[in-house]
């Protein structure tokens, strides 16, 4: 059932960026971004909660958010590959971060006027945090671009490796085009040209070149994962699968 | 008829900020006595925010230990909640507490909760909760929370 999957894409999307920013909690370099990168996972956090409890309801097979969140596997997950990305160093993070920001923005703005209540509400509340949100990730990527040689080279890198995955975002399949019939979601070729000049003028301010579009895609949201993903459940799963059946 | 309800939620505190209520918060949208009952309508505030399940719990606590029965705690999301909906008492307790309260849609200058003076500026964008920011006063040179707009 489309809904079902587009309610999974945004939560699990959400769930495994949670995931990758809180392992920067103690390590951050600088006692703000320490801080600044664990309020934005708890955000993504706080998002995916909300959306695996409607996904559990959608399904209707008493799975509630823990029991999506801990007992799926790999293949069951359909984040894009891009957040499932290790973090790297703060330049891969930051630019993770920003290329996800600005989607989640301009999804979460025409999603809170979408046709499903829930996912609406969700999306109108969202759509204020993705902006400080976004605030964030791009005056980061402004300061690494136009920093010193090494921030700008660390930050190149961080691009050349995270472009290609943006393409899975934009590539519409049966579950996007159902949903934008159904009138919940927008087309994704209008999120796709908002997302491009948003992130053309945050790489401009950066002194950054966008890089070439992508030639190939992988497709998280079909399940196909990189090998980061079994390691990233494994830690987020294995307390739960050790104490079946514990409530918390 | 929800009176004392609501009187008794002007009792559950922010756990996180003590000195507000979820009243002085503007988190409650309705009251419903069902039977012998009471249904709270919630509207929790930030996405991120770790308090809201326990804040959900003590609403219900508070009302049991009053005597309703059942009780139901629900939360709407839509409308989102706004900062706005802090009521005046709330962004009085909050200054009064050392915490800037949050501008209304427009643009508030910052005071110092210490010494008033606008002369302000903002440290980080993220400050010790999902809902703060960190300042410092260019006057009395000390550092302060701000409650976000959202």
């Amino acid at each position: 059932m489309s809904l079902l999957a587009y309610v999974l894409r945004l939560a699990d999307g959400n769930l495994v960026l949670a995931q990758r920013l809180g392992e920067w909690v103690g390590h951050a370099p600088a006692l703000e971004e320490d801080l600044g990168l664990a309020n934005i996972a708890l955000d993504h956090l706080g998002r995916a909660r909300y959306l695996l409890d409607y996904a559990g309801r959608l399904e209707g097979r008493g799975r509630d958010e823990d029991a999506l969140a801990f007992q799926r596997s790999e293949a069951e997950f359909s984040n894009y590959r891009m957040a499932e990305q290790p973090n790297g160093d703060f330049a891969h993070t930051i630019v993770r971060q920003v290329l996800m920001d600005a989607l989640h923005l301009e999804l979460f703005e025409r999603l809170q006027h979408g046709s499903d209540a829930c996912l609406a509400g969700i999306a109108a509340k969202a759509v204020k945090e993705s902006r400080y949100h976004f605030r964030y990730s791009a005056g980061w990527l402004m300061r690494l671009g136009n920093g010193t040689p090494e921030s700008r080279r660390r930050t190149e890198c961080a691009l050349g490796a995270m472009w290609p995955l943006t393409r899975e975002f934009f590539d519409a399949d049966h579950v996007d085009e159902d949903m934008h019939r159904a009138g919940i979601a927008p087309a994704l070729a209008v999120v796709q040209a908002a997302w491009s000049e948003r992130i053309g003028a945050a790489l401009a301010q950066a002194k950054l070149p966008v890089p070439a579009a992508p030639i190939y895609s992988w497709y998280g949201k079909r399940g196909e994962h990189s090998e980061h993903l079994g390691r990233l459940l494994t830690e987020l799963q294995s307390m739960y699968r050790a104490h079946d059946g514990t409530s918390w | 008829m929800t009176a004392r309800a609501w009187r008794i939620l002007a009792g559950v505190m922010d756990p996180e900020m003590p000195m507000l209520s979820v009243l002085d918060l503007g988190m409650v949208r309705s009251v419903l006595r069902v039977g012998e009952g009471v249904r709270v309508n919630l509207s929790p505030t930030y996405s991120g925010c770790a308090a809201a399940r326990v804040i959900r719990r003590d609403v219900e606590c508070a009302l049991r230990a009053a005597g309703y029965e059942p009780v139901e705690v629900v939360e709407t999301l839509s409308p989102p909640w706004s900062s706005d909906w802090i009521t005046a008492r709330g962004r009085r307790r909050l200054s009064d507490h050392g915490i800037a309260p949050p501008p209304r849609h427009g643009a508030d200058p910052v005071a110092c909760p210490r010494c008033a003076s606008v002369r302000t500026e903002m440290i980080a964008e993220f400050g010790s909760t999902p809902c703060k920011a960190l300042y410092r006063c260019s006057d009395c040179r000390e550092p302060f929370d701000r409650f976000k707009c959202l």
